[in-house]
């Protein structure tokens, strides 16, 4: 896959509101962090992103002052931490314009969101014949447990393939969204190439067979605003964790009538209605999919975090990382020997996944490192789209809406002394 | 530690100019692993007389850590009996570097020893 001949544009900070940038910052303590004696520039956002004082100070306040289960003591602490914890959920149905608080369901991840439709709504409605579709440049986590599925269940899995210039190649999607598609499952946003997948195109032509669509919103849901009605997804799945909420936790959302149907994935407290030796009854939405003592800080930081991105403004946080990163790709464009991969600015999201020269992305990782860079080098967990542009790993900036223009032209300089370390 | 201690002259030397790398003609022992977080491969070949190490090579693709430790263990192999590499362990990885390492470029330098100690032990597979 051949990246982009395209034109070189001269950097600009055309759209960025530093002042703003600069006030957000100071929310971050960690961002006031020395690496290897120089200012921490933290560029590995779509791995995870840094947390701001507010959700720092609900999980602190959580463990001091009310920490208890939820959803079964009587006694204060536990009434006030339910409170909190469907607090949570109710801020977070509203955040994606859901229809009802039942419809989001606590997991620990983007992967276990991803598994459990998989093990529930897999199990129960695919057999051999049927189709599952994904994409060419999934991540893992949306390749993986449709294969043991697969290998289980005998249906065929199916998959988008992508364009050289790191679009989805859509032209023959008449031949792959079939009646025998059941489901298309696939990302928003590519972690690797930045793409911005059109996930109303692919949702039309799932509806005209009859297909349900599961969107990986692991990288976008932080960083745009996603309205689960507009889109009209059946299932979304997030992680709180890249959206400056603590790890450990992360939503899946359904439409009722499928969660309703769906099968339990996992058994346990909090998920039954009535247990009998003899058998069981299952809780309601959204308690049947939330077997055993839920991540309750976690999930109450994430309402947290929610509220904070709602504050800072969605579309504010959208524009900014769209500015940034056509300056970062312009900026890196001028190195010599850099190689970006995935589609122009115009057509990515806030990161930039590159190779230098034959340096090998880990010591590119490293050099960086001790500049006080953080960058992601391997191949994040996506080999298939790897192995598509003929790479074994990238390096990978990604950013957030707290990085600035000069955290970009340290990491250009950084490279340019990579690539003089490195030179033969 | 700067970046010109983790990348050291002499290991940057041996990243550029690799010392013992293709492949045998008639190999007595072969080995190939990879790190399967980062992608880097390593084949290890040996030629073997009265279990002394007569030649050595090395093939494989990856970070300059992880090449350039294999060019200077391929060195290191010559003349050696199989019974002394098999007690080669991290600490000889290291002070052959000459460089402090962390958990994660660790996984980088070891790759070789790992691969030239699984075949000189026979294993099919490196045990976890």
């Amino acid at each position: 896959m051949n990246t982009l001949p395209s034109p070189a544009v001269a950097p600009s900070l055309a759209g960025l509101d530093l002042a703003r940038i600069h006030e957000l910052r100071a929310e971050f303590p960690i961002l006031a962090r020395q690496v290897h004696d120089r200012p921490l520039a933290y560029l590995d956002n779509a791995a995870s992103s840094q947390k701001p004082e507010a959700v720092l100070r609900v999980l602190d306040e959580y463990y001091r002052h009310y920490n208890a289960n939820v959803h079964r003591g009587v006694h204060t602490l536990s009434e006030e931490a339910t409170a909190a914890y469907e607090g949570a959920r109710l801020r977070i149905a509203r955040f994606l314009n859901a229809p009802s608080d039942k419809q989001i369901i606590f997991t620990r991840g983007t992967t276990e969101g991803i598994n459990l439709v998989a093990h529930s709504w897999g199990r129960a409605n695919l057999r051999p014949g049927d189709e599952v579709l994904i994409t060419e440049m999934e991540h893992h986590s949306n390749i993986v447990p449709w294969q043991i599925l697969r290998d289980e269940l005998g249906f065929t899995l199916r998959h988008i393939p992508i364009t050289d210039d790191g679009l989805l190649d859509l032209s023959q999607l008449e031949s792959l969204i079939t009646p025998a598609t059941k489901l298309v499952s696939f990302m928003h946003v590519s972690n690797v190439l930045g793409t911005v997948n059109p996930v109303t195109q692919i949702v039309a032509a799932a509806r005209a067979v009859g297909a349900k669509v599961l969107l990986d919103g692991a990288q976008s849901v932080p960083h745009m605003p996603v309205d689960v009605q507009a889109l009209d997804v059946d299932f979304l799945v997030f992680s709180s964790h890249k959206m400056c909420g603590p790890t450990g936790v992360g939503v899946l959302y359904g439409k009722r009538d499928l969660l309703e149907a769906m099968p339990p994935w996992m058994g346990g407290g909090d998920m039954i209605r009535e247990v009998k030796l003899s058998g069981s009854k299952w809780n309601t939405l959204p308690y049947k999919f939330e077997a055993g003592t839920p991540a309750i800080a976690e999930v109450i930081g994430l309402g947290a975090a929610v509220d904070y991105l709602r504050q800072v403004g969605l579309p504010w946080i959208h524009a900014q990382e769209q500015a940034l990163t056509a300056y970062a790709y312009a900026r890196m464009q001028e190195i010599e020997g850099l190689r970006i991969v995935g589609p122009g600015p115009e057509a990515r999201a806030g990161l930039v996944a590159f190779t230098l020269s034959e340096i090998h992305p880990h010591d590119l990782a490293a050099i960086l490192d001790q500049e006080g860079i953080a960058v992601r080098a391997g191949h994040h967990c996506a080999q298939p789209v790897h192995d598509r542009l003929g790479l074994v790993s990238t390096a990978r900036a990604s950013f957030y809406f707290y990085n600035t223009p000069d955290e970009v032209d340290r990491l250009a300089a950084a490279l340019e002394k990579a690539a003089q370390i490195f030179t033969f | 530690m700067s970046t010109d201690a983790l990348y050291r002259e002499a290991i940057l030397d041996h990243y550029r100019h690799p010392r013992h790398k293709g492949h045998l003609q008639a190999a007595d022992i072969q080995y190939h692993d990879h790190n399967p977080f980062c992608g880097d491969e390593i084949t290890i070949e040996l030629k073997v007389e009265n279990g002394v190490v007569v030649d050595a090579a090395f093939d494989g693709r990856g970070c300059a850590i992880s090449q350039a430790t294999a060019s200077m263990l391929m060195e290191e192999v010559m003349g050696k009996s199989l019974d002394e590499l098999k007690t080669w362990d991290k600490e000889f990885i290291l002070d052959l570097l000459g460089i402090e390492i962390g958990p994660v470029r660790l996984k980088c330098a070891m790759l070789p020893l790992k691969a030239l100690k699984a075949g000189v032990w026979g294993l099919d597979e490196w045990p976890e």
